[in-house]
């Protein structure tokens, strides 16, 4: 089927596509065919432009600040990956839950998280959502049903599980989505989190944002399989591969997943193939790939391009349109930065508080 | 000579048992491998299996008959070509002290996973008739902490109302009350963790939880202690109060991760707005004779990290009111119990709802010459030598500190500068341990008032060893706290 898929589908890239020619015989449940077909209506279009312009821009300041100084410590980019998150949020239903990783900035702001207390957490001030004492990595809102923004690799895999369970004790007929990297697949913790969803056939959509490095590490010099999909095939675990760069798959392959859990099959696996187009950090100059390899996938892939390019050629928007949404998407970003710079830092009196309730 | 069958032990911690049933009759013949009886202890029933050939020549123990002591000999085997005249022989013997019987692990050891009807050999033949040497339960029972518990003097709380009558509880009965009271006060309460559901328990706490609550509530779960600790954290996260049992604390440590990093610190870093009330519990520090990997105490480990609150009760009273304190409490806390106390009774007030407030120490035994602190099982060598020291002359003060964090430091304190002398007692490690922890606040906030140098007792500066001598000197001792506060009181 997702040969077949891949055939009808013109590769967006090489190995998207022959991942996708390798999953077919081993994962019969996997689905991935029709998604070539999937299309958007216009609204649809124009509300994951706008989303995924927002984090785009978001980050990018985001990036400025820490280049200023405002933002310390570590702080780990989106840019690239827009796609999945936005695609998968709109695979949703109200309340279900999110819960991802320390690459968190753009799950906050598709969750709905106000952009000005996102940024302020980044520069540590006290309107942050985590009174300045979480950063980049420790946001939450439960309001918004964001559950972190976590720093340890894998440990959000347990803890997603965990909120999985207490849908399912609870029988509110929610679903989690725990995101993870590549990275994270290669953790202990994620496969005893799968054993016990696919057991007790917990809610889930485990999300895996492969961007093709762990840190500096590639997929294939870190994983001895590098179908990632796969990795729930020994708990029976469906799972596919997903193009992360085009936003329409992203919902697609969610929407499959989501009501696959929700209807109490358990859980299921995407794959998504992404790409970061900065450092793992702020501090990371990337020497481990080229600068070519990059620009390519820039040029080539960009999930906020190709959405452009649709909306211009369908007519759906003109080039004055989009540019008034990327001044709406620009001032909101500033309104972020200028609020996040002016706002004071917390009270001394805070390192105190929040320990113990 | 007639072969002796002893009362075997069927795990590390038995020291007596129900001899339940006998499947052979005087006169039977019997031959190895045989089942010849059943055994119950407070966690099983177990087969008795003979290991010798014969006939069985006579009963010493009585079905039913309850408390045998391990080793005690409950039968007499005749050999070929004996007859009942040498009966009268090795009766005689009957008293002596044997070697150990070799037992095969008992189901509830940790790492066996093994059927609750496993089997447990009784080395009939016992060789030393000499009877010179101790048995290794004998020899824990005489020196340390698995002999029956000294009881506080004082009620186990002041606010107990006058007149309440007092019930007698193992400590395993008053942990598995207190969930089962919670448990139907809240629905958001449930029990995650390996074996406590079918099984019943590993050592046997949740036992009947399964059959009131329901497999939704009471969760099996595989072997993987970081994840099941994930999936009980995230399910507070969202909202839930999970108690997660642990196997033992020794099997938590692949847990760390997730108790610290995950639970501890969620809501500091989510600036107060992400609750984790969670309970992880489960027996802690040495049993007996499971060596270094499944002998430690990590009272100082947990204690020392802010975001946990950490209990280690002694009392069955306080084990009941603390665990419903704790389930209560939106914070995570990490519940350390004892498996050589579990089998252990005290006085327990019948009261619908009885909860013991966190972060209170209590006054054991009063006293006014030297303040000895303790917690958990270190309070079976505090309480003695405190009995020792009377003899003496020497009126000890002893504080069962209870709470470890927040720790009760203004009891300890007024207490020193009422004695002037302090000794703490720990079966963990000096460096950084609790006791460590203890002199340092002493000397910030009483250095005045301190007539001598606060002094440690704890466990020995090395890995836990198997022999039952080497145990023994690892563990503290009575004697050594009754040493030390005789030094801080410059008495010798």
């Amino acid at each position: 089927m997702a040969a077949t898929a891949a055939k009808k589908q013109p590769p967006k890239r090489e190995s998207a596509s022959e991942a996708a020619k390798s999953t077919s015989s081993a994962q019969p449940e996997a689905h991935g065919a029709a998604d070539a077909a999937v299309t958007f209506s216009k609204e649809e279009e124009l509300h994951a432009h706008r989303e995924m312009l927002l984090i785009r821009r978001f980050e990018e300041k985001a990036g400025q600040l820490y280049g200023m100084g405002l933002i310390g410590g570590f702080c780990h980019l989106y840019i690239g990956q827009e796609a999945v998150v936005i695609g998968m949020q709109m695979a949703l239903t109200p309340g279900d839950q999110v819960i991802t990783g320390y690459r968190d900035h753009g799950h906050m702001l598709a969750c709905e998280m106000d952009p000005k207390g996102v940024m302020a957490e980044l520069t540590g001030r006290r309107s942050g959502y985590s009174k300045g004492k979480g950063g980049s990595m420790h946001m939450f809102s439960v309001e918004k049903h964001f559950y972190g923004g976590h720093g340890i690799v894998g440990a959000q895999v347990s803890l997603g599980t965990g909120l999985a369970f207490a849908n399912k004790y609870r029988k509110n007929g929610k679903v989690t989505l725990a995101y993870f990297g590549d990275g994270a697949t290669n953790q202990g913790q994620v496969y005893e989190s799968f054993n016990m969803a696919k057991l007790w056939k917990l809610p889930i959509v485990y999300v895996i944002e492969n961007n093709k490095y762990g840190m500096g590490t590639s997929v294939e010099r870190a994983s001895s399989t590098t179908n990632l999909s796969h990795r729930g095939a020994s708990f029976d675990i469906p799972g596919e591969q997903v193009d992360g760069m085009d936003v329409r798959a992203v919902k697609a392959a969610g929407e499959r997943a989501v009501r696959h859990a929700r209807e109490g099959n358990g859980p299921y696996i995407l794959e998504m193939i992404t790409y970061r187009y900065r450092g793992h950090s702020m501090s990371d100059p990337a020497k481990y790939r080229s600068k070519e390899e990059v620009q390519k996938m820039r040029e080539t892939h960009d999930p906020i391009e190709q959405i452009r390019k649709r909306l211009i050629e369908e007519g759906h928007a003109s080039e004055d349109d989009l540019k008034a949404v990327d001044k709406e998407v620009r001032d909101i970003v500033n309104a972020a930065a200028e609020f996040a710079s002016s706002d004071p830092e917390p009270d001394p009196s805070e390192l105190w508080t929040d320990v113990l309730r | 000579m007639p072969i002796e069958v002893l009362m075997p032990a069927l795990s590390p911690t038995m020291e007596a048992g129900k001899l339940a049933k006998w499947l052979k009759k005087e006169g039977d013949a019997v031959k190895s491998g045989d089942v010849i009886a059943e055994i119950e202890t407070d966690k099983a029933t177990m087969e008795v299996e003979s290991v010798d050939e014969g006939t069985l020549g006579k009963i010493l123990i009585e079905e039913g008959a309850e408390d045998v002591r391990v080793n005690t000999p409950i039968a007499l085997i005749l050999g070929e070509g004996e007859d009942a005249g040498a009966l009268s022989d090795g009766a005689a013997q009957a008293g002596a002290k044997q070697q150990k019987t070799d037992a095969e692990p008992p189901a509830d050891e940790p790492t066996s996973g093994g059927e609750a009807a496993a089997k447990s050999a009784v080395e009939g033949a016992a060789k030393d008739e000499a009877g010179g040497k101790q048995s290794p339960q004998e020899a824990k029972a005489t020196g340390s902490a698995a002999a029956a518990p000294p009881q506080p003097e004082a009620l186990p709380e002041p606010d107990v109302p006058e007149g309440t009558e007092m019930v007698s509880l193992t400590v395993r009965e008053a942990l598995r009350d207190a969930m089962a009271e919670e448990m139907r006060a809240d629905e958001r309460v449930f029990l995650m963790g390996e074996e406590v559901a079918e099984y019943q328990g590993a050592y046997k706490v949740s036992q009947g939880l399964l059959d009131e609550f329901g497999p939704e509530r009471v969760i099996d779960t595989p072997i993987t202690e970081h994840g099941f600790a994930g999936v009980g954290v995230g399910a507070a996260l969202a909202g839930l109060k999970p108690i997660v049992e642990f196997m033992t604390f020794n099997f938590a440590m692949q847990a760390m991760d997730q108790i610290i990093n995950s639970a501890a610190k969620t809501n500091y870093m989510s600036g107060g707005q992400m609750s984790c009330s969670i309970v992880f519990r489960g027996p802690n520090g040495a049993a007996a004779r499971v060596a270094a990997q499944h002998s430690q105490d990590y009272s100082a480990w947990y204690s020392s990290v802010p975001g946990l609150i950490v209990v280690a009760p002694y009392t069955a009273a306080d084990f009941k009111g603390l665990l419903k304190a704790a389930i209560r409490d939106e914070n995570p806390v990490v519940f350390l119990e004892n498996e050589i106390l579990y089998g252990q009774s005290s006085p327990v007030p019948k009261l619908d709802d009885y909860v013991v407030p966190i972060g209170k120490a209590k006054i054991a035994r009063p006293g006014k010459d030297v303040t000895i602190v303790a917690w958990s099982i270190g309070m079976t060598y505090a309480l003695k030598a405190a009995e020792e020291l009377a003899k003496e002359g020497i009126e000890a003060e002893v504080i069962d500190l209870r709470t470890l964090r927040p720790m009760d430091t203004d009891t300890i304190i007024a207490s020193v500068k009422k004695t002037g002398r302090c000794v703490t007692v720990e079966e963990g490690w000096a460096q950084s341990g609790v006791g460590a922890e203890i002199a340092a606040r002493i000397m910030e906030r009483a250095f005045d008032w301190l007539d001598a140098p606060v002094t440690r007792v704890s466990g020995k500066d090395v890995p836990m060893p198997y022999a039952a001598n080497l145990e023994k000197l690892a563990l503290p001792s009575v004697a050594e706290v009754v040493e030390a506060a005789k030094a801080v009181c410059y008495r010798s």
